[in-house]
């Protein structure tokens, strides 16, 4: 697991951003490559793959054109193998915060993280939004969120000394709790059953230390929270029998998995429809020009969430993207089959 | 997914047997349904527009937004989690001893007449 410290401030020119690095955003690469347009992609997720990484990098997908069966997996990894030749460059781990139109057509994009991208197009490949940590249902925890509630750990040093509690039973959880326990003043870690379904050695490893008096451990769920002005003093957690009992914290760590929120799309002044983005079908292309949506994420008359869409949204996006990158180069349509200057783009020829 | 799509196209499908299923939601508004044999209690939801049923992955058990508590009565007959099912419950909150992934459930004939209440909230 990556601290997010480094801290960029130059300003990265390139010609395409593409805001989500799923199957579509990484088909787009390949489009736009044939067109010699140059891509840097952004993702909220530490892997590139988007919800084939995420939600179903094992389970099967029967409706990839000529592709009769495969995974998640199996599908990222071919197509990063088709990409290869034009040397994308993947920004992972974070999120596109802003996009602003700054010129006709110039785009200035910013990240989480202080990444700042200058482009002439940019492309929201975004799916279903951007992958963001569950929020417990625990009555008034908003306060606390970012202050004493966080969902991620961006510097371990933060929780030096402090009184931690971490929920869940995943890899996430068992990770902080092994990383943050040497740390922490005290550490407890609740999760509803006794099961851990994290990597063995990690189970084993908390278990150890448990045995050992280094932490504590206990099963149950996480219903009341205690504290002023943001400041966590108390959880209450209630056990299988609804018994309660009190622990008193500085800190607490949920890990509940990830879950589809459409995101800073909202802010961009994109028109959206239902959370969608409204889009042509000659170049699905947003209300604003050189801002393109495909995927998922957009929206059309007889419009199919299917990955072969995406990829045939792609590849027409990627012919009115040339006219933005190259608005004096006429564009002439070649096949892969043939062109040889495609097939030297491609490293082929 | 694409067949989340397909699901909603094929609404009222005319295979024979069906199950009646009620959904219960948080707010007590209830929701009695036919459900198809052989699909699933999240793609009945979905097709009778029970919006509390997210299903954010579309079935694959990997999302944990499909929760249902399924009645006192009706628990043993639908029968505990698998493992794999279990182990993404971990993903869902104020989970209870009844409660399921609706896409893990198939509906049978034996179902006919299931009752499942289905949660405030599902993580999004």
């Amino acid at each position: 697991m990556l601290e997010r410290t480094n801290k960029m401030t130059d300003t990265i020119k390139t010609d395409v951003v593409i805001i989500g690095a799923g199957p579509v955003g990484i088909f787009a690469v390949f489009e736009l490559g044939l067109l010699d347009i140059r891509a840097h992609l952004i993702d909220i997720l530490d892997k590139v793959g988007g919800q084939c990484a995420e939600l179903y990098p094992e389970k099967p997908i029967y409706d990839i054109p000529g592709i009769p069966y495969i995974t998640g997996n199996g599908l990222t990894e071919a197509l990063m193998e088709q990409v290869k030749p034009f040397h994308p460059t993947f920004h992972l781990g974070e999120m596109v915060t802003t996009v602003e139109k700054i010129g006709d057509p110039l785009f200035h994009v910013g990240t989480d993280t202080g990444k700042t991208f200058e482009c002439k197009t940019v492309v929201i490949a975004a799916g279903g939004g951007s992958f963001q940590p569950k929020r417990p249902p625990i009555a008034g925890i908003e306060p606390y969120e970012d202050k004493s509630v966080f969902y991620a750990v961006r510097k371990m040093d933060a929780f030096r000394d402090k009184r931690l509690l971490i929920v869940g039973g995943g890899d996430s959880a068992l990770d902080w709790t092994l990383n943050l326990q040497p740390i922490a003043k005290r550490l407890t870690l609740v999760h509803r059953r006794d099961d851990f379904r994290g990597a063995p050695d990690s189970v084993n490893k908390m278990r150890a230390l448990v045995a050992a008096g280094g932490m504590d451990l206990k099963i149950g769920q996480v219903t009341e929270l205690e504290g002023a002005d943001g400041q966590l003093t108390a959880a209450s957690i209630k056990d299988k029998e609804g018994a309660l009992s009190r622990v008193e914290v500085d800190a607490m760590l949920p890990f509940f998995g990830l879950t589809m929120k459409l995101g800073p799309v909202a802010d961009w002044g994109v028109k959206l429809e239902s959370d969608l983005v409204p889009v042509d079908t000659a170049a699905f292309e947003s209300n604003i020009p050189g801002l393109f949506a495909i995927g998922d994420i957009n929206t059309y008359p007889g419009k199919l969430k299917l990955i072969l869409s995406g990829f045939h949204e792609a590849a027409l996006m990627a012919q009115r993207a040339h006219h933005y990158v190259y608005p004096d180069k006429r564009l002439v349509f070649q096949y892969t089959t043939s062109s040889t200057s495609l097939q030297k783009k491609l490293g082929v020829a | 997914m694409s067949d989340l799509q397909d699901i909603s196209r094929s609404s009222g499908a005319n295979s024979g047997t069906m199950a009646k299923i009620t959904f219960i939601e948080h707010d007590g508004t209830e929701h009695t349904v036919d459900a198809e044999i052989g699909s699933t209690v999240m793609e009945t939801a979905l097709r009778n527009d029970v919006t509390s049923i997210v299903a954010e992955c579309g079935g694959s058990c990997t999302c944990a937004t499909c929760v249902v508590h399924v009645d006192d009565k009706w628990s043993q007959i639908v029968g505990p989690p698998s493992e794999e099912e279990e182990e993404m419950l971990d993903s869902a909150f104020e989970v209870k001893p009844t409660s399921r992934l609706s896409c893990q459930i198939k509906v049978t004939e034996k179902l006919d007449g299931l009752i499942v209440r289905t949660p405030a909230y599902q993580g999004r």
